[in-house]
């Protein structure tokens, strides 16, 4: 029972990484993307593939990780960011189907449909972590979570937070106000990408394997259901909704009904979140956070009398 | 040579010329009224001087450098600044950060600016003080447009006319030289209307050279040192109030010809 | 093999499978397109309409075909069971849009889009839930051996496809150009709030517009079945090219849609054929067909650029 709980406790915290990401992406800069679970598949699969091929070190295999899937947010982005609304979902949807597809036939880098095994447990400063201590993976993905979310709050508190807000509510404005609304939205792609490779990374080597079907099409709703339920454009409300789908989707194991219930039972309740969040409460169950500079302001003014 | 001028603009839509070879010229310092019927093309030269949409032919100078083809961002930085004709606030953003995203490109350190991204993530002093400009600066343009009580109010949430006074404070936050306005007395009753020429001459004083649209003519001929007339997407005369309101051409386009 | 050694048979052959699958692509694209036309946004359920429509058509073929031995019969019946699914489908159709859709309607651009992706997640597995997830197979309505011409061979269930294919896109273009009906569908997917205020009841063009294109794609889907299987996420990949097939043409034009369709579907054949690209990637053409055409001309083929007003 509590290496079950320890286990939810992780995969949450995985879950964090990617919807804290994607809200980077599709709740501040209002691009939808679907193909999150691509991201986070390029990060697992480039870890496992150098942590058991190249035989590299964790920390080395998770920044490669990162970088690589930023590369690859890139790429779809250079094209497809132009791109409104609903065709950039498709064509991300589209790139999502690709990568899907590449891993299933590319044979000699991803060994095909089976996937790959044994990847290695990670060391961390001469402390190798043993898969059965689950609360050391706890510790580890967890301290992650913290410093994205520190990261992407601190992102989004700046100047170049409040750029990709604009470029959301009106792009055209934002131009006429002096930003470059391409780049910006491809910085905001790749540092998308960029954390959900570090998630895949993170996946690799707690699971030890990597295998295509894990990085559906369903797996990049499910994260889009995370970030809709809790709230666009809100870190906290983001991971709120993260806990409670994870927590949703694992409870009929936990409570022993995993038999009686159909698998598929979860993603009809995602699909229900969706239709129902948007007619009764687009904005999440927290809603958006928005930032108060009421006291700054009074205060200058203050200042001045 | 004047402080910006168009050369032969020419901007067609798939056939339908929307604006005619039109040279369009603005002297720094001063108020450029651009006025004409609806449909003359007056929006479209705006459009294609601030670089949200490219011209079919033609060149677009400021300053005696040629931006005809530059990025809209790019010529918002160069100290074009604009509003538009249907209010294009950030209506999810409050009143203050409006203002903030019009000091965007603007810093204490214009050289890490470019990397606002990277200094955001390491979260450096410099940022701080950075931010402390923007707040300042900010907070300035919202008091020179009497805003400042407003300052958290959601945009979408203000009174039409408070709307238009933002959008002419983000506009200025931007620090332009050159500030286009297109219709800003549009919806106005005469008492904001009056305010709003108050406003604009207050602009001025400023040492910014202000073009604009206007079908208010009471407005246009008493505030402006030039004014060109469109119609039709061709430029029928230009001149100061007087000589416009003489125009034979100009009072044909506005009530059609006497038989 | 290569385009060179190919010979002249083979070519023609490729030609007869690629111009099938792209008039299936096609019935599908002109459902997106329609209602991309009056909505302004994907809907996302289109494949999955086009699944349950299957269903459908496939219980009531079953269930009507034990009646009769005689062929002439059967194939009556199959055709019966068509346009009992057709009618299914298209209130499924008008349903969705009432409860999904139509509420959001004001919302923005995002909502109606998620809501849509929402609905076919739901469709799709409590169709899996109801139905198994193992595929379920047409009988043939009639033999399905191969008929040979000057060394092509054609199927019936080909001829059969094309047939309908061309019966439908003919229906619909008389239909769209020249009723009173079609040109109120246009005038409502030019503008909505003029069309109002002409006398055309929008809401009643919009179900109708979810009618005609859920129709048809329940009948793309029982083609399909014919040569296919009937399995719960059936239509989510046939959607999916079905809708770039509709953004190759210019979304929004209904001709655009029957000519992207066929483009589609002549690419994938020859794709697979010609350029040597594995069997495991076919999906993957479509994909990439999608994203050059939006970088080199993102209004499609036959459609008109839309620019936004500032």
């Amino acid at each position: 029972m509590i290496n079950f709980i320890l286990l939810l406790v992780i995969y949450i915290g995985i879950y964090s990484i990617l919807s804290l990401s994607l809200n980077l992406i599709a709740g501040y800069t209002g691009l939808l993307s679907l193909c999150h679970a691509a991201f986070f598949g390029i990060g697992a699969y480039t870890t496992a593939i150098l942590m058991t091929g190249a035989k590299l070190d964790f920390w080395s295999a998770m920044l490669i990780s990162g970088v690589i899937s930023s590369l690859f947010g890139i790429l779809i982005g250079l094209p497809t960011l132009r791109l409104k609304g609903d065709y950039l979902a498709i064509a991300t949807l589209g790139f999502g189907e690709i990568v899907r597809n590449l891993m299933i036939n590319w044979d000699s880098l991803t060994r095909g449909p089976m996937g790959i095994n044994n990847i290695p447990s990670p060391n961390i400063l001469g402390f190798k972590l043993i898969p059965s201590q689950k609360w050391q993976y706890v510790i580890l993905v967890w301290l992650f979570v913290i410093i994205i979310f520190f990261i992407l709050n601190r992102i989004m508190h700046s100047r170049f937070g409040r750029a990709l807000s604009a470029i959301n509510d009106d792009e055209i404005a934002a131009l006429a106000m002096g930003i470059n609304t391409t780049k910006y939205k491809i910085i905001s792609f790749s540092i998308g990408a960029f954390f959900a490779g570090i998630a895949g990374s993170l996946f690799a080597v707690f699971n030890q394997s990597v295998s295509p079907n894990t990085f559906d099409f369903m797996l990049s709703i499910m994260i889009l259901c995370m970030v809709v339920l809790g709230g666009m454009g809100n870190y906290l409300a983001v991971i709120v909704g993260t806990v409670i789908i994870v927590t949703a989707g694992e409870l009929p194991r936990l409570l022993g009904f995993s038999n009686v219930i159909p698998p598929q039972t979860n993603q009809i309740l995602f699909g229900l979140i969706l239709v129902l969040m948007m007619i009764y409460r687009p904005q999440g169950i927290l809603g958006r956070k928005r930032l108060d500079f009421g006291k700054i302001i009074q205060n200058s003014i203050k200042k001045e009398v | 040579m004047s402080f910006l001028y168009t050369d032969s603009l020419r901007k067609e839509f798939g056939g339908v010329i929307a604006v005619s070879d039109v040279d369009f010229k603005v002297e720094k310092g001063s108020i450029t009224g651009l006025i004409g019927p609806n449909g003359a093309g007056k929006t479209t030269l705006f459009n294609n001087i601030t670089g949200l949409d490219t011209p079919t032919e033609g060149c677009v100078f400021f300053k005696g450098m040629d931006i005809t083809n530059l990025a809209s961002y790019k010529i918002t930085r160069l100290g074009i600044a604009r509003t538009f004709q249907n209010i294009r606030l950030f209506k999810e953003m409050t009143v203050f950060e409006n203002v903030m995203i019009g000091r965007h490109f603007k810093g204490t350190h214009p050289h890490l600016t470019k990397n606002s991204f990277i200094n955001a993530f390491l979260g450096l002093i410099y940022v701080k003080k950075e931010e402390k400009d923007i707040y300042e600066n900010s907070l300035k343009w919202l008091k020179f447009l009497g805003l400042e009580n407003l300052h958290s109010e959601l945009a979408k949430n203000l009174p039409y006319g408070k709307q238009r006074g933002l959008e002419i404070a983000r506009a200025l936050a931007t620090e332009p030289e050159l500030l286009f306005l297109d219709e800003p007395a549009a919806g106005m009753n005469p008492f904001e209307t009056d305010e709003l020429m108050k406003l604009i001459k207050k602009i001025k004083n400023l040492g910014i050279t202000i073009v604009l649209i206007e079908h208010d003519m009471k407005l246009v001929m008493n505030i402006c040192d030039n004014i060109t007339v469109l119609n039709y997407g061709k430029k029928i005369a230009e001149g100061n109030p007087k000589e416009i309101q003489n125009n034979p051409l100009v009072i044909e386009a506005y009530l059609g010809k006497s038989e | 093999m290569s385009l060179f050694n190919i010979s002249i048979q083979e070519l023609a052959q490729h030609l007869i499978n690629g111009l099938t699958l792209g008039g299936i692509y096609a019935l599908i694209a002109l459902g997106y397109t329609m209602v991309y036309g009056v909505l302004k946004f994907i809907n996302f359920a289109h494949g999955e309409i086009l699944m349950l429509g299957t269903y459908c058509g496939l219980f009531v073929f079953n269930s009507l075909k034990t009646n009769s031995s005689n062929p002439i019969i059967i194939f009556a019946f199959f055709i019966v069971a068509m346009l009992i699914a057709m009618i299914f489908s298209a209130m499924l159709g008008i349903i969705i849009e009432k409860i999904a859709y139509r509420p959001l309607r004001k919302a923005p651009r995002l909502a109606p889009l998620l809501s849509a992706i929402g609905v076919s997640i739901i469709l799709m597995n409590l169709s899996a839930v109801l139905f198994g997830t193992k595929s379920k197979k047409f009988d043939y309505p009639f033999d399905n051996t191969a008929l040979n011409f000057l060394g092509i061979s054609i199927t019936p269930h080909q001829i059969l496809i094309m047939i309908v294919c061309i019966i439908l896109m003919v229906l619909l273009k008389v239909f769209v150009d020249f009723t009173k009906l079609g040109k109120a569908t246009r005038a409502t997917s030019e503008n909505q709030k003029v069309a109002s205020l002409m006398g055309i009841n929008v809401d009643f063009m919009i179900s109708l517009t979810f009618a005609i294109g859920s129709a048809l794609a329940c009948c793309a889907g029982i083609l399909i079945a014919l040569e296919y299987k009937v399995y719960p996420t059936m239509g989510t990949m046939a959607g999916l090219k079905a809708f770039i097939a509709a953004v190759v043409g210019g979304i929004g034009n209904i001709t655009g849609a029957m000519l992207g369709g066929l483009i589609l579907g002549l690419l994938e054949t020859f794709g697979v054929v010609i350029l040597g690209i594995p069997q495991g990637l076919k999906d993957t053409i479509a994909f990439s067909v999608l994203i050059i055409i939006l970088l080199i001309k993102p209004s499609g083929i036959l459609g008109k650029n839309v620019r936004e007003k500032v």
